[in-house]
């Protein structure tokens, strides 16, 4: 018993603010909306800084606004089906279990898209190299997909520790939070860098 | 346990049986769960990199005394080996030397004890975080040693020297240092996670907030302002990584980049990083202050509104750093006038320090000594500040040793002074025996002089106009006067004097540590709650009986009690 799981370790003995697990992803969310914080400031000083015309930089393709629109609402449905599994956890854990996947096929959607997408930019000639509007596009959207990979092994995890019943609130809240977090950063993303 | 969120909120009634499991020397040492064995890991490798960062003072030092002579242990130093000595001896020293001793060393020894918990809530992240410091003190290492040599260019790593190895010259060296530097601030998120989830969760029952000793807030309090600062500057450092490796262009004005934009980044972490190091200094110097002079701390709630107040100025004085950078004068203003407003907090908590003395049988131990030290150092420190906080004064005192001499008198008292006090203060319980206090008050009396004749002749030097960065002024006849000259060599032997008397402490520590009178559990007489458990506490702490706290903890000389002091978990 010197070393139990990761959760386990000093005994909480009073009423918790939060369990601990949540208190801690939301210290930890709370840090990485301050990195997406400084990435999107660096982008906005950087194009600030090109002449009124140069951004995007003549001659490097755009990014595409209109068919992010798209893979954008594909994320924010699966935030929405995970909230909605997370209120059915107690009550109907088969419901849940089938918006939980929902939700993460969504999310693997969404990632699948944009891997795409970031393919045919690689192809159509936007590098890392030429200017910081190329490299800043990989930079923000890599560090979102950086996040959003792990969340989705995250809520894999999860549904497979609810198909055999020993799931429990807490880890699934610590899960949910983390993605509700990847959803919810990148329509600030989106309005930032895409539009 | 195969179900591992389980563990958080099981009430710990069986706390009994885990104590009894023998650990063997691997778990007990080498990766321990206990946050005791890693609050010393933490201390003796912090102790450890402070070497390298005294001996990097004392070869540039020794360069600048007597320029272009061999130097003792070192050799001849040239010009790109200062700049990886003075670069590297201010990153160690802040990075490996304040952060990881004064938050993660004390931060873990003392929340756990202080908050009447059995360990840390998440004993394994715990063990994590002190693994991955462990990583990046050894690639910072490292760095001096691969070819090209160390990072030459400043602690600060402004773009584009440190962005292009054809300017910088230290292509490992510098991609190194940055992934280095990274690695120690996952370690310290890590870290910084746990102390407040279990200061806000593990408290033993009946202590309410305004129960909890400084110490602790300050710690929380620090690391909070961390984890709100340190993101910007992982974005930065991201970039900085791929300008240097993959050659993009963000900071690069020839590829459309905008070096400025680093210094912003840069400084939102780096001046918090100031109140990160100084928060927990100041709170056990609360500590020591109030248990030596036998009185309650003066104005408890004050002292933690002026902390909370501090840290949240702190996020916006960051440009008073960049003055003659270009940027508009119109938020140079406004940054001179954010950066005035924050020595008011500051103060107010000096002072406050300096009221809990009015009245008080004070005991010139060591700890005290220290502490008294430190709101000495530390105000000159302070002071100093103000004229390079005003625009105007900084245009000419900037890059100047005026400023070094500043933020000396700021960061020795935060990481040297401040450390011994906690250490002098809370060494019988972390080994289990008394320092020599005859040594430890030689060593203070040696390290206080030497420090103020080290740092005071700089801030003549800086208003002469020595700039920071000159590796040799012999070619400038006009600032190479005989009398700068010689304040320059007197400083040298000052710090000579300075190293030579931390062997003293390094021998008392040592023999201390395993010769020493045995420490009772409370031999300073305190209240609150880590005297309270057997010096050195066992693992698990307070044995099968976990504390309850009945009053706050600085109960000192109440009124009709027979001893003067009254342990926060004596019921009434």
């Amino acid at each position: 018993m010197v070393s139990g799981g990761a959760f386990s370790g000093g005994g909480v003995r009073r009423r918790p603010v939060l369990p601990n697990g949540v208190l801690a992803i939301l210290l930890f969310i709370g840090v990485e909306a301050m990195l997406f914080a400084g990435f999107f400031s660096a982008f906005t000083i950087v194009k600030a800084n090109f002449a009124p015309g140069m951004w995007p930089p003549p001659g490097q393709p755009r990014f595409p606004a209109e068919a992010t629109a798209v893979t954008t609402l594909i994320l924010l449905v699966s935030g929405v089906l995970l909230w909605w599994s997370g209120r059915r956890f107690d009550t109907e854990p088969a419901s849940a279990r089938g918006l939980l996947a929902a939700s993460a096929t969504l999310g693997a959607t969404f990632i699948g898209i944009q891997g795409v997408e970031w393919a045919r930019l690689i192809g159509e000639g936007l590098t890392l190299e030429d200017n910081p509007y190329g490299g800043l596009f990989y930079v923000i959207v890599g560090a979102h997909a950086a996040h959003a990979v792990p969340a989705l092994i995250a809520l894999i995890v999860m549904w497979v520790r609810m198909q055999r019943g020993y799931l429990d609130a807490v880890s699934f809240t610590v899960a949910r939070a983390f993605w509700y977090f990847v959803v919810l950063v990148w329509p600030v993303l989106y309005w930032r860098v895409y539009l | 346990m195969n179900a591992p969120a389980h563990g958080h909120d099981h009430v710990h009634d069986d706390g009994g049986h885990h104590h009894h499991h023998e650990m063997t020397f691997v778990e007990k040492y080498i990766f321990p769960t206990d946050h005791k064995y890693i609050g010393k890991q933490y201390l003796l490798t912090g102790m450890l990199m402070a070497v390298f960062g005294g001996f990097f003072a004392y070869a540039f030092r020794m360069q600048l005394a007597w320029p272009g002579s061999d130097i003792p242990l070192f050799g001849h130093m040239s010009p790109a080996e200062y700049n990886a000595a003075v670069t590297n001896h201010g990153t160690i020293m802040i990075f490996w030397v304040a952060m990881p001793v004064l938050i993660a060393a004390f931060g873990n020894f003392l929340i756990p004890l202080m908050v009447g918990a059995d360990d840390m809530v998440f004993p394994r992240l715990n063990r994590l975080s002190y693994q991955i410091f462990l990583v990046s003190a050894i690639v910072i290492v490292a760095s001096l040693f691969v070819p090209g040599g160390g990072f030459g260019g400043a602690w600060t790593a402004y773009p584009p020297l440190s962005g292009d190895s054809a300017y910088n010259l230290t292509p490992l060296g510098s991609s190194l240092w940055l992934v280095a530097v990274a690695l120690e601030f996952v370690a310290f998120l890590v870290g910084g996670i746990n102390f407040i989830v279990t200061a806000m969760n593990a408290r033993a029952p009946g202590m309410k907030w305004t129960d909890v000793p400084m110490v602790v807030w300050m710690i929380c309090i620090a690391s909070i302002l961390f984890m709100a600062s340190v993101g910007p500057l992982m974005a930065g450092a991201v970039m900085l990584l791929f300008d240097q490796t993959l050659h993009t262009g963000f900071f690069d004005p020839r590829q459309g980049g905008d070096p400025i934009l680093w210094q912003h980044l840069f400084w939102f972490f780096g001046h918090p990083e100031v109140y990160v190091v100084l928060l927990p200094a100041t709170g056990m110097v609360a500590e020591v202050v109030a248990v030596h002079s036998r009185k309650k701390l003066f104005g408890y709630k004050t002292i933690l509104f002026t902390a909370v107040g501090t840290g949240v100025l702190s996020f916006f004085v960051w440009a008073h750093h960049q003055f003659i950078a270009g940027i508009d004068p119109r938020m140079a203003n406004i940054f001179t006038i954010t950066t005035v407003l924050i020595s008011i907090p500051i103060a107010e908590m000096m002072f406050l320090y300096i009221a809990t003395l009015y009245g008080g049988s004070i005991r010139f131990t060591t700890p005290m000594l220290w502490a008294l030290g430190f709101i000495f150092a530390f105000l000159i420190g302070g002071v100093t500040g103000i004229p390079l906080g005003a625009s105007g004064a900084d245009i000419y005192l900037h890059d100047s040793y005026f400023v070094i001499a500043h933020f000396h008198f700021t960061f020795f008292p935060i990481a040297f002074i401040g450390t011994f006090t906690g250490l002098t203060h809370w060494f019988p319980k972390m080994f289990g025996r008394m320092m020599n206090e005859t040594l430890g008050k030689i060593h203070f009396w040696g390290t206080i002089i030497a420090v103020h004749c080290l740092f005071l002749p700089m801030f003549v030097l800086g208003l002469a106009g020595h700039h920071r960065r000159i590796y040799d002024y012999t070619n400038f006849p006009e600032l190479s006067t005989p009398f700068l000259t010689n304040i320059g060599i007197f400083a040298t032997v000052s710090l000579l004097v300075l190293l030579a008397f931390q062997f003293v402490f390094v021998f008392n520590f040592f023999y201390s540590m395993f010769k020493g009178p045995v420490a009772e559990a409370n031999p300073w007489k305190a209240g609150s709650l880590e005297w309270q458990c057997p010096s050195p506490p066992p693992h698990g702490n307070f044995g099968e009986h976990l504390p309850t706290v009945y009053r706050g903890p600085y109960e000192y000389s109440v009124p009709g009690r027979d001893k003067d002091y009254w342990p926060q978990s004596e019921p009434a």
